[in-house]
């Protein structure tokens, strides 16, 4: 392997595992505050990839203008869901909350199907992204993909900044860590839990959004994502955002890389990392001992 | 995970209302339905006595996962792993001959129990929500071993060439496989009704109650979960070898989550913390997904079953959160001291 392949690998396994960071970031917010999880946070990023599809001929090259209305379709998607579904869902035990988002993940899957069909489908890049840059004298690295790894860095560094540096990270920081004190301390946990469900599927959709050029756009392609995630949030601890960002980036580099190497048995590769890590520390990297 | 969420412990009141009456009366129903079974079951037509098949399978896999989630309080969501392992072990291990089924289906029993034995040392490391997780994860990594790799003939499965045999008599009929199945569920269920009463059982009860004062009484906890899960991840692989001869056929999809999904489903449908709510919970929803995929009673929606169960789940959960076997009790005679307000 010379040396522009392995840059190229590396920007890979970096894109990759920054996007799985918006889906797993979510989950685990939605996780370590409410104590709900959520099947369903796949189809959320479904849900955004299928949105790019049927947005993008009518945003034509306004890309962004198309990300942000896409973040606002879904956080009132998810502020709807919550209000329907996950809030009932908050003082039941762990197994009826795996139902009822599986059955909800029936119910996307199938409206999907009605609506859009099963087949698969290619989402352009906007042409201002078209085109790659060469990289060493042989290689070269599309610019959609450092798009996309950008988009991605600037939103880590926002919700890190938003979850320790505002007075709404404070309390979604004080939820995750003792839920009956906040709500003792008089804050609204009801406002609190709708926001931070409406993040979490603003932020997986926006991260199938952004994928959609690069992958294509395709059935059960939520399904996938929710499993890879669980593997990211396992291994970084529920509730941390840096141990998901950690994780992410951890799955991200063996998965790109088991595919170079071994590419027939490469779908193994993170969970054998994943077995790894629960033989040397089941709570995660970054969690705390339950 | 500082805050203490609703896991294990959550799952309330089932053995409390345990039904009056001796073992022997509680014995007499189950035992009743197997010999009404036996009797229909050669005089049923193709279709019914193929699908009473299908449901009998499904019952076994049901009883199997209830070990761990009714019993132990052990939600897994992959339980699928086991069932398709057992299912492909038996192709695999068929041969050009056939060969003999007892012992094809002990394989798989062996192969899936080995592979429950792997998950079950490492996801028993954890608890709660993450074990649901880490449970799923390595179901996947199965299914991706069957679905990526040409152990198992890749995507499309393989077929089981020449069926097996049981001594002399040929599975081609009907009736051989029809009995064989019906005595595995009865001895699924014997086996698993044994466990209850046992003081394992009483001590998987424990676990399910209170985990920590289990510990704190003596027991080494960690091991009476691996053993309950390896006990259900070797049941899965028998009813994974009957399904492998009824159908002729495996494919990764036994392995998907969403047989995960459903299998859990059945457990929860019936009713956990009774052995027949399993298998009430098969019937149900195998009828259910016949229902609602019937064009004459659905419709053009008849394509789209998958909308129609999901809203059912999502209905019942909200509904009927302790099952069909909850709604039995509540529409029921009062039971006096034990029941619920």
């Amino acid at each position: 392997m010379d040396i522009g392949t392995f840059l190229v690998q590396c920007l890979n396994s970096v894109q990759y595992g920054l996007l799985l960071f918006l889906v797993a970031s979510g989950l685990t917010l939605i996780f370590g505050i409410m104590g709900v999880i959520n099947l369903a946070h796949g189809s959320f990023y479904m849900i955004g990839a299928y949105m790019a599809f049927a947005l993008s001929p009518l945003f034509g090259d306004q890309f962004l203008l198309m990300l942000l209305a896409g973040i606002a379709l879904a956080a009132v998607l998810g502020y709807l869901l919550e209000w329907a579904f996950f809030s009932y869902l908050y003082q039941r035990d762990h197994l009826q909350q795996v139902l009822m988002t599986y059955g909800l993940i029936l119910v996307f899957e199938e409206l999907r199907s009605l609506l859009v069909g099963n087949d698969v489908h290619g989402v352009k890049a906007p042409a201002w992204l078209d085109g790659s840059f060469a990289l060493g004298e042989l290689m070269s690295y599309p610019w959609y993909r450092l798009f996309a790894s950008a988009a991605c860095i600037v939103l880590a560094v926002g919700l890190y900044w938003v979850v320790h540096r505002t007075r709404l990270g404070m309390m979604v920081r004080a939820g995750a860590s003792n839920r009956d004190m906040v709500r003792g301390l008089g804050i609204d946990i009801r406002r609190l839990y709708r926001i931070v469900f409406a993040a979490g599927v603003a932020l997986a959709a926006l991260a199938g959004m952004i994928a959609a050029p690069m992958s294509s756009v395709y059935p059960n392609m939520g399904a996938s994502v929710l499993i890879i995630c669980f593997v990211v949030v396992v291994i970084g601890g529920i509730g941390s955002i840096t141990g998901a960002l950690v994780a992410s980036l951890l799955v991200g580099f063996v998965d790109t890389f088991g595919k170079v190497f071994f590419a027939e048995i490469s779908g193994m590769g993170v969970y054998l990392l994943m077995a790894g890590i629960l033989i040397w520390r089941p709570e995660g990297l970054m969690g705390r001992k339950a | 995970m500082s805050a203490v969420h609703p896991t294990t412990a959550a799952a309330p009141a089932a053995t409390a209302t345990a039904p009056r009456g001796g073992w022997r009366m509680r014995a007499l129903l189950p035992a009743a339905v197997a010999v009404a079974a036996a009797i229909a079951g050669p005089l049923l037509g193709p279709y019914w006595a193929d699908l009473l098949v299908k449901v009998m399978i499904l019952s076994i896999f049901a009883l199997s996962l209830e070990l761990l989630v009714g019993m132990t309080g052990l939600v897994s969501l992959g339980h699928a792993a086991f069932y398709g392992i057992g299912a492909y072990a038996t192709v695999l291990g068929s041969g050009a001959d056939g060969g003999n089924l007892i012992v094809l289906m002990l394989g798989a029993m062996g192969a899936a129990a080995l592979y429950a034995l792997c998950v079950g040392a490492l996801s028993l490391r954890t608890r709660g929500v993450y074990f649901i997780m880490v449970t799923l994860a390595f179901a996947q990594m199965a299914f991706f071993v069957f679905h990526d790799t040409k152990v198992g003939g890749g995507s499309d499965g393989i077929y089981l060439d020449v069926r097996p045999t049981l001594g002399g008599l040929g599975l081609e009929s009907r009736h051989v496989l029809f009995y064989l199945v019906l005595a595995a569920l009865a001895g699924t269920y014997g086996l698993l009704a044994l466990v209850r009463r046992s003081r394992f059982g009483a001590a998987l009860a424990g676990i399910r109650v209170n985990e920590q004062r289990m510990r704190a009484a003596g027991f080494a906890t960690y091991g009476y979960k691996l053993a309950a899960f390896v006990m259900a991840g070797a049941l899965a692989g028998l009813a994974g070898s009957l399904l492998a001869v009824r159908d002729g056929v495996v494919n990764p999809e036994l392995l998907s989550w969403h047989t995960s999904g459903d299998v859990l489903l059945m457990v929860i449908l019936g009713g956990m913390g009774h052995l027949r709510g399993a298998v009430i919970g098969a019937v149900v929803f195998t009828l259910l997904k016949e229902l609602l995929s019937t064009h004459a009673l659905m419709g053009p929606l008849a394509d789209h079953w998958q909308l129609t169960l999901g809203l059912t789940i999502i209905v019942f959960v909200a509904v009927l959160p302790q099952g069909l076997m909850g709604l039995a009790q509540r529409l029921g005679p009062p039971i006096g001291k034990g029941g619920k307000p």
